[in-house]
């Protein structure tokens, strides 16, 4: 079965190291926060000026100076800092943030990733993922394997306007873990009772199967 | 005191100067931060051909989206737009300019506008639609594109509280952009919610020294939410 969104993002989680400071996208990275591993401590930041954010308000908390990049109302944890987005930049492009998590339209197997332009559609602007994707040590791109049509998204090349170049090593799917490896997706987990056929089936860009690929653990 | 004393009492004194084809540096995230009394007096001066570098343009009718409704800006440098219907309106119908500019470029083109900066390389935007034509260096091994950076007319920065040399401290993410905007203006503009004594604020924490700053207002701010999300009741129990 694939996974649901849910457990893409539980998948994600375990991921996460203890002391780990992370930057989520909007979607299906930000459920990843709901997940993370009992005894881990992980500090987000929220590229609008914010590290250590926290869960939403209640109504009494509600604070109109208090939000996230995605402009919804939060709250702040005990050890957070706010700051400029000059600085909060700085964080991200001076590599100082451990973990980036993101959604794509597509990825291929350099290592590119085209994830907020779809030419005739209305362009609503890049935000910060161009230096999200160029500045992190340690990127992982969540996106189901195929798009409703049953088109892969893991591609020789990409075809969409590109968010930046070699940059992505490893993709979490609805279907597989994958990292990108001398031009090659590398199937490293498969979701439980999906076969490896389905995976190569559903995988454009050239894929490198291991002998064994064990299914994922999802808790 | 006398000279540095920057407290203006009338919005028509806060942007005075300000002409057609100007550009303008905007503090603010989304709604948040915004000189939301600054906004609307030049929406009342009529002010057009403006070339806005802020973040975002506001919803269609608060924030900066309200300067759409008599086409007042010609050009728009920011890094997510959209969130107005007459924005759209106006960009498929040529009659908006808009440069979009990742988040990170953007502010650092702010500050080092402010700091007399021309320009900078970041490995952002190499390789995709925003580095075409523009000059590609390698540093250890890597390829960076320069970034050349911005400087405005005016400058349109909220702060919390401003004490009258125009030291600012900004709330919360209310701080956003609008540090580095404080910088990037020939005249610098900063509505406050507060205007404080002389030594009230301590200097060791001083946002925006007073510097950067050549007017301050005291506004009265609505404050808008854009996205209000309570938390569910378990995640609070």
């Amino acid at each position: 079965m694939a996974l649901t969104r849910d457990q893409i993002a539980m998948r994600v989680a375990q991921e996460f190291k203890d002391g780990d400071y992370v930057n989520l996208g909007i979607g299906i990275p930000t459920l990843a926060a709901n997940y993370v591993p009992e005894g881990i401590s992980v500090m987000l930041q929220s590229e609008n000026g914010l590290l250590g954010m926290g869960r939403y308000p209640t109504e009494d908390e509600v604070d109109a100076d208090m939000i996230n990049a995605g402009k919804e109302t939060v709250t702040a944890i005990t050890g957070a800092s706010i700051f400029s987005s000059a600085e909060s930049f700085a964080m991200i492009r001076g590599g100082h943030v451990d973990f980036t998590v993101l959604g794509a339209f597509e990825v291929d197997v350099n290592g590119n990733i085209a994830s907020w332009m779809i030419p005739g559609k209305l362009i609503k602007g890049m935000g910060g993922a161009m230096d999200l994707v160029a500045g992190a040590k340690n990127i992982i791109v969540t996106m189901t394997h195929a798009d409703k049509k049953g088109n892969s998204k893991l591609l020789p090349a990409c075809t969409l306007p590109l968010t930046g170049v070699n940059c992505i090593t490893r993709i979490i799917t609805d279907l597989a873990v994958l990292k990108i490896e001398d031009g090659a997706f590398v199937l490293t987990e498969r979701a439980p009772g999906v076969t490896v056929e389905e995976i190569k089936e559903k995988t454009a860009g050239k894929l490198v199967v291991p002998d064994n690929v064990p299914e994922m653990v999802i808790a | 005191m006398s000279g540095f004393n920057k407290v203006v009492d009338s919005y028509s004194d806060a942007m005075k100067g300000l002409e057609d084809g100007m550009t303008i540096i905007a503090g603010g995230f989304g709604l948040c931060g915004i000189p939301e009394g600054l906004i609307t007096q030049i929406k009342a001066m009529g002010t057009t051909g403006l070339t806005v570098v802020s973040n975002n343009c506001g919803v269609d009718d608060f924030g900066l989206g309200i300067l759409l409704e008599d086409k007042q800006i010609k050009k728009m440098i920011s890094s997510y737009v959209g969130e107005n219907a007459l924005f759209e309106q106006q960009l498929l119908n040529g009659e908006l300019e808009v440069e979009l500019t990742p988040q990170g470029t953007l502010a650092e083109k702010m500050r080092a506008g402010g700091a007399g900066i021309p320009a900078f390389y970041t490995a952002t935007g190499y390789g995709t639609p925003v580095g075409e034509g523009k000059e590609v260096k390698e540093f250890n091994g890597r390829p960076y594109i320069m970034e050349e950076s911005i400087t405005g007319d005016f400058a349109i920065v909220k702060a919390w509280k401003a004490d009258p040399f125009g030291n600012c401290v900004y709330r919360h993410t209310a701080q956003n952009f609008n540090p580095m905007a404080a910088t990037a203006g020939k005249i610098t503009v900063v509505e406050v919610e507060e205007i404080v004594q002389p030594g009230e604020l301590d200097p060791a924490h001083i946002h925006t020294p007073g510097i950067y700053v050549n007017r301050v207002i005291k506004g009265d701010f609505e404050k808008r939410i854009e996205r209000r999300v309570l938390a569910k009741n378990e995640e609070t129990a």
